[in-house]
């Protein structure tokens, strides 16, 4: 991909967008006297707010990039994460989760764990917690200079430092508050900034119905444009349920029911959405638990309609690229220009006679996968006819037979945005880079002060004591993203091994909150046990598992194969499934070895069936949260039902 | 906390609004649509309700 030239009006809204959230942060500033105040915003935020930053928080690179990656790669199907993989578990986090996170009074998420259990099992959540958010905010800013660099030319570390500074900055002087408020102007900045990308995507197609058609033909003939080797019914793309209860084989994402309802749709985003502090600190900042409980209802609305926004670009992308319109194609990965003169030179010397060689010297100067087809026909044409060297480019560029989906969604904005508008969709990306690194900076100086500094190394020490902690660790965490950063750029399969780390730990947390929320008898040693268990429960199945294609090593399967999964998703989903079971299983038959430490007086407001139930008569009757929650239950249904 | 977010979101989306009616007006209409102007008018009128949710808000 060219860079692309911004001109001065592009810069003005970026700037704009800069100063403003700076802006935010200094005003903010003069708010912050306390360790409260700065760490969890003295529970004073109103509901509209912290709705908006909850999902924000959620909004970084993944969804943006990734999901659009995922709509070319997997079809509608890829909505799965939005309509059973987060609605449902927002709901419950609403209706049950949250009276006990607010009621509790806990700082954190590790800290009610510490009231709920004991302080060994708070430790190793906040430690594992601490230690993910870190890089998870590391690989984002990664992600975010590597992107510049490529599409704006930027010099990658001149732009590392840049937004780390930016977002140290506003986190800085405005705390937690200065967060939720700038995730609620990166919210609308992406909305805002891709909406129009979506629109003139969906118009130039021909409207929902030609595309609906272009991607019944990319489902019958993958390999066209190199998604897929495999073919599919025509509606393996537009379809969400029906390709997945065909069975694995029968759906682009190789992935069976079970794995996708249990191991997705409870196990994995039930342990995100409700026990990731990185989202429920949103919720914890609200101004009253009516507030707190309709944090994540007010998100969930969006949240809902989100695969418009993001997996319908990368639908469009791929019904773009079956019909080659205006020479569309989805983006090759980047292959540097002297590869590509390599190969140029490759095509002139090749003579029709030899073509088979030909073809694979020109693969061998690009040092991606070709298709030989396309590439004997430009041969063939270099002979007949002396071609120009940026036309024989051209070809080779459309006969890469590899895809780089993570650049789908820019491809995109190159194509649609003219000057103004690319100002405007470039700053909702940065804006989506910015909200999720603050989001895990402002998750991790609460949990390092409160339950790893002040519980384990310094209790004891005054409020001005622990504020000036939660800035001194402000700035280190910015600081170790960065370093985590250079370490994700400078080792290629680094991302594989944080992303397997991270599924490790967080596949067993979920089976620790339940039972310890909605049974009494769970002890503070099994759940610590379990969620030990439950960690190597996840180590051991994925050392005796792999993915179809994928050879044993950091992909798994290292202690010998024991099953073979049609894809790494499908292996992801069960590692998730054996984790939560193991992790359950342990707890629960520990708990009935060991003794309680706890009374049901200790227990009250953290124990489910030992807490009064929260009256919600005297709230209009749509406003109730467990009406709010049924309705949009409901019309998960209803979007189901419409894309089954 | 002291500080009403709609003000700066109805200021930032307000001065973009203005940034891409100007270039849209300039430029003209990869459809033959004036993008720019279009979705100028559109965040002007997102920023305005902003800014009048925000002054009768207090």
């Amino acid at each position: 991909m060219q860079p692309i030239h911004l001109a001065w009006v592009d810069y003005t809204i970026l700037l704009a967008y800069v100063a403003f959230v700076i802006g935010i942060g200094w005003t903010l500033a003069r708010y912050m006297k306390s360790s409260s105040d700065f760490l969890t915003s003295g529970r004073s935020i109103p509901t509209w707010v912290t709705g908006l930053a909850f999902i924000s928080a959620n909004l970084g690179a993944l969804e943006l990039v990734g999901m659009a990656a995922s709509g070319a790669k997997y079809g509608i199907a890829t909505a799965h994460f939005y309509w059973v993989g987060a609605i449902p578990a927002m709901v419950f986090l609403a209706i049950f989760m949250m009276p006990f996170y607010y009621g509790s009074k806990a700082r954190s998420v590790p800290e009610y764990l510490q009231m709920r259990f004991n302080k060994p099992v708070m430790g190793l959540n906040a430690f594992t917690f601490a230690v993910m958010t870190v890089f998870a905010s590391g690989i984002s800013m990664n992600a975010l200079a590597k992107l510049l660099h490529l599409l704006l030319g930027w010099n990658y570390d001149i732009s590392l430092w840049i937004c780390s500074a930016v977002v140290l900055i506003y986190v800085l002087k405005g705390g937690l508050t200065s967060a939720i408020y700038t995730e609620v102007l990166q919210f609308f900045m992406i909305v805002l900034g891709f909406a129009p990308v979506v629109w003139l995507g969906l118009k130039d197609v021909g409207g929902w119905n030609v595309l609906k058609g272009n991607l019944a033909s990319v489902a019958q003939s993958p390999a066209t444009i190199y998604v897929n080797d495999n073919k599919f019914a025509p509606d393996a793309w537009t379809s969400a349920w029906k390709p997945l209860l065909g069975g694995s084989a029968n759906n682009p994402m190789g992935v069976d029911v079970f794995a996708m309802v249990f191991g997705l749709g409870f196990v994995l985003a039930f342990g995100y959405w409700c026990t990731n502090f990185l989202v429920v600190q949103r919720a914890m900042a609200a101004k009253n638990m009516t507030s707190a409980r309709r944090t994540p209802l007010i998100a969930a609305i969006p949240k809902m309609f989100f695969p418009m926004l993001v997996i319908l670009p990368g639908m469009i992308a791929a019904g773009l690229a079956f019909t080659g319109k205006d020479g569309y194609r989805l983006p090759p990965p980047p292959i540097s220009q002297a590869n590509y003169s390599a190969a140029v030179a490759a095509v002139k010397s090749a003579s029709p006679a030899d073509t088979d060689a030909d073809v694979k010297a020109v693969g061998d100067a690009l040092g991606k996968k070709i298709d030989s087809t396309k590439i004997a026909a430009l041969i063939a044409a270099n002979a007949k006819t002396k071609m120009a060297d940026e036309e024989i480019q051209n070809g080779i560029y459309n006969s890469v037979a590899e895809n780089d989906y993570d650049s789908v969604i820019l491809s995109l904005v190159k194509k649609y945005c003219p000057p103004g508008l690319l100002g405007l969709a470039l700053t909702g990306l940065l804006a989506s880079f910015m909200s999720g690194m603050a989001g895990n900076v402002t998750a991790f100086n609460t949990v390092w002060t409160y339950n790893i500094y002040q519980a384990f190394f310094v209790p004891n020490k005054s409020d001005a004591h622990y504020f000036w902690m939660g800035k001194f660790i402000t700035v280190v965490g910015i600081l170790l993203s960065i370093a985590c950063a250079y370490f994700a750029s400078h080792y290629s399969n680094a991302m594989d091994v944080i992303q397997l780390v991270f599924g490790f730990v967080n596949a067993p947390v979920f089976a620790t909150f339940l039972l310890g929320m909605f049974w009494a008898r769970t002890t503070g040693v099994a759940a610590f046990i379990g969620l030990f268990g439950g960690i190597c429960t996840s180590t051991i199945f994925h050392a005796l598992t792999i993915a179809a294609g994928n050879t044993p090593g950091i992909k798994g399967g290292y202690l010998g194969i024991q099953h073979t999964f049609p894809s790494e998703m499908a292996q992801n989903f069960w590692l998730a499934a054996f984790a939560f079971t193991g992790c359950f299983v342990l707890t629960f038959v520990i708990s009935l070895m060991t003794k309680r430490t706890k009374s049901d007086t200790e227990l009250k407001g953290l124990v489910y069936s030992l807490t009064p139930k929260i009256k919600d008569e005297d709230q209009p009757f749509f406003a109730r949260p467990a009406v709010l929650g049924t309705i949009l239950l409901i019309a998960c249904v209803i979007m189901n039902i419409i894309f089954w | 906390m002291g500080l009403d977010i709609r003000w700066p979101i109805g200021l930032m989306f307000s001065l973009i609004g203005v940034l891409l009616i100007v270039v849209g007006a300039a430029n003209g209409a990869q459809l033959n649509i004036n993008i720019d102007l279009i979705w100028g008018v559109v965040l002007l009128v997102f920023g305005a309700l902003m800014l009048l949710g925000a002054i009768r808000g207090g």
